[in-house]
């Protein structure tokens, strides 16, 4: 499986884009997290606004077998609502940080969604029979008289039009004092981790009552604290292997055989900073936005603010692979501390086969690299490059004093385009790139 | 343009304070994690801060010793006496005090007078007039052609064979400051420096570790304004 574009066999074109096209965005429109499920069968996303809209892939036509199916909206449905904290005087936001897909079981799909404080599972079922001929109530469900019903009769199953619909199975709250960045399902299809910034709790999908604290970096005295979580993933094979990022730039993997309480780490990850390159801002762009593991279980993948790194877990003292997003932002970190960009969190992620990653960056661009090749590319999600299966022009900064034909400079990026959330599908050369309130999918056209 | 940014550190203390206060009424409450990584810039620039600050001082007070020393040899030999000379001789040894002292349009503003006792160490500023901030009239004793004059003096005698002799000497009092400061019995500005200094030899670390020895340590002269910004950084 072909990874990155460039060269004669691939390139990456536009397939769809769903969302509005206004220029006056709505806040509660902004997508906050996308996620394709196990089979890719799936694709859902998460807004500010508490909406999960899922979008499933249409069977290929018939006519144009070389052509992948489309994306169309198969449910749609209000997770979560801005709850209101009155012990804290705290407004708590309805905005979907992260969704996760169980593994498909029965007919049924099931979720995970959450919010800054509460999880919740997800049941996406499929309706297309109607059971009709009640006795005790008629067709438009109204109660019929007792003394009216002289027979009985076996209600039949009929068929109805395609209903999908969404139901909250289970709903996993009050465990977070801070506020949850991650969630992940573990191997064993039966328990799954959530984290906040200062802990992480280990979940049974069955359980809401009660979950198991297994980190806890709490400081007894908050004036100490010097690192907080900033994501957590469980192994995809080893279910008892996960790993959590910090705003220090480490890694640890902890291992849920050693102890109860994993604030003691297996291994712990960590590239030695480069002092030549030190600033006001380096603990900022230290942060890791994102951590995940390869298909593979062999790498994991960390983002910062200005690089992806991908780490082999066994070794623990630098990356073995490190790729430059912007690293023209370097010299812009004041303005971006001002204007509060170098806060943002971008996401990455990995292809099917692991040899290529993908993350975000501003001006609606995104970067891919292959790990085979080395090569990397920059293409953009924009309205522009919106016709049906037109290819995207590789994009370039421009970073030294003389501008080529087609290139943008640095100080004309939009800083308020920026592609936080990517998604690659498990097996094919599909991506999902949430820009702003639009969710571009692309694909790859072989010619 | 828009990309442009004064990295001073002065701003970004400014900057990284109205951040955690307006986190405070943000939507969903205070990211713990942002105001982390916003303390962290305030530590690193505040560092930056009192460094310079600090740098400043000690050059001020390098000069008042050089000040206080040419006067004394000035008041050994009364068969000298001073003469304002051209203004093309009046090239300083150090370009921190070039801003104000040298230049005519600016000494009838500056009436500060600062005096510095050689025996008991202690410097006393009398503000009456403008003051500027670079002024090295804060640490002059006499802010007046006569002091450039002064100066001159020292650089004449500089060039001879006694050459090594003030400077020395100049070294010597520097010295012998540093170590008499030591005890209890020192004034507040003195012993103010030489903390500083035990404290910039151990180096920083850690995020708020040093933030009460710094407010007890540092002078209220150059520093008093700090104490109220990091009162601002209170635990979340």
């Amino acid at each position: 499986m072909a990874g990155v574009a460039g060269g004669n066999d691939f390139q990456w074109c536009f397939s769809q884009v769903k969302g509005a096209i206004d220029e006056d965005v709505a806040e509660a429109d902004i997508i906050s997290t996308v996620e394709f499920n196990y089979s890719g069968d799936l694709l859902a996303t998460g807004d500010k606004g508490g909406r999960v809209v899922i979008f499933q892939h249409e069977q290929e036509s018939k006519n144009r077998p070389h052509l992948r199916g489309e994306y169309n909206v198969y449910s749609t449905f209000q997770s979560h609502e801005p709850e209101f904290d009155y012990l804290k005087s705290l407004e708590i936001e309805e905005k979907i940080n992260k969704i996760r897909w169980l593994p498909q079981q029965n007919a049924a799909h099931f979720l995970l969604s959450t919010n800054d404080k509460t999880i919740k599972l997800w049941k996406i079922s499929e309706r297309d029979k109607r059971a009709e001929g009640y006795n005790l109530k008629d067709e438009d469900g109204r109660l019929r008289d007792p003394f009216r019903i002289t027979s009985l009769r076996v209600p039949v199953l009929m068929p109805m039009d395609l209903m999908v619909e969404a139901s909250p199975r289970r709903i996993f709250a009050n465990a977070h004092t801070y506020h949850i960045n991650s969630i992940s399902v573990n191997s064993d299809h039966e328990t799954y981790l959530s984290a906040d910034d200062l802990r992480i709790n280990l979940w049974h999908l069955e359980i809401t009552d009660r979950s198991f604290n297994i980190v806890d970096i709490k400081p007894a005295n908050m004036e100490e604290l010097t690192e907080v979580i900033t994501a957590a993933e469980c192994h995809p094979h080893q279910c008892n292997v996960f790993v959590y990022s910090s705003s220090k730039g480490t890694i640890r993997l902890c291992d849920m055989r050693a102890a109860a309480l994993c604030d003691r780490h297996s291994k712990f990850f960590e590239e030695p900073e480069d002092p030549s390159s030190r600033s006001f801002f380096s603990e900022i762009i230290s942060s890791i936005s994102d951590v995940k593991f390869s298909h593979s279980g062999r790498y994991m993948m960390t983002r910062d603010y200005l690089s992806v790194k991908v780490w082999d877990l066994n070794m623990e003292n630098r990356p073995v692979e490190t790729y430059q997003v912007h690293e023209y932002l370097r010299s812009k970190l004041c303005s971006l501390y001002e204007n509060d960009c170098i806060f943002d969190k971008f996401e990455c992620c990995w292809n099917g086969s692991d040899s290529a990653i993908m993350s975000g960056s501003y001006n609606n661009f995104f970067r891919m690299f292959d790990r085979n090749t080395r090569r990397d590319i920059t293409l953009e999600a924009s309205r522009e490059s919106s016709k049906p299966r037109a290819t995207l022009k590789p994009r370039k900064v421009s970073t030294g004093g003389k501008r080529k034909k087609d290139e943008i400079s640095v100080d004309s990026l939009d800083f308020n385009k920026k592609i936080l959330h990517t998604a690659w599908h498990p097996k094919d050369n599909v991506i999902a790139v949430a820009a702003t309130n639009n969710l571009y999918i692309f694909q790859d056209k072989i010619n | 343009g828009a990309m442009e940014c004064a990295v001073d550190a002065q701003s970004l203390i400014s900057m990284s304070l109205m951040k955690i206060h307006s986190s405070r009424t943000q939507r969903g409450g205070i990211k713990l994690h942002k105001n982390l990584l916003v303390s962290y810039v305030l530590r690193n620039a505040r560092q930056l801060y009192i460094k310079e600050k600090y740098a400043e001082i000690y050059r001020m007070q390098q000069y008042e010793e050089v000040m206080a020393v040419c006067s004394g040899i000035q008041e050994l030999d009364p068969l000298e006496p001073l003469e304002p000379q051209g203004a093309e001789d009046a090239e300083p040894e150090q370009p921190y005090y070039r801003s104000c002292c040298m230049e005519d349009q600016f000494s009838q503003n500056c009436n500060k007078t600062t005096v510095l006792d050689l025996d008991t160490h202690v410097v006393t500023t009398v503000e009456n007039g403008f003051l500027h901030q670079d002024c090295c009239c804060a640490a002059a004793p006499q802010c007046a052609p006569g002091a450039a004059a002064r100066k001159r003096k020292v650089d004449s005698a500089a060039c001879s064979p006694d050459a090594e002799e003030p400077s020395d000497y100049t070294a010597g009092r520097k010295r012998l400051k540093r170590e008499e400061c030591s005890g209890a019995d020192c004034s507040p500005d003195a012993s103010n420096i030489s903390n500083l200094i035990s404290i910039f030899g151990s180096g920083f670390s850690g995020l708020l570790s040093r933030q009460a020895d710094l407010e007890q340590v540092c002078s209220k002269q150059a520093l008093a304004s700090l104490g109220a910004w990091t009162r601002a950084i209170v635990a979340f």
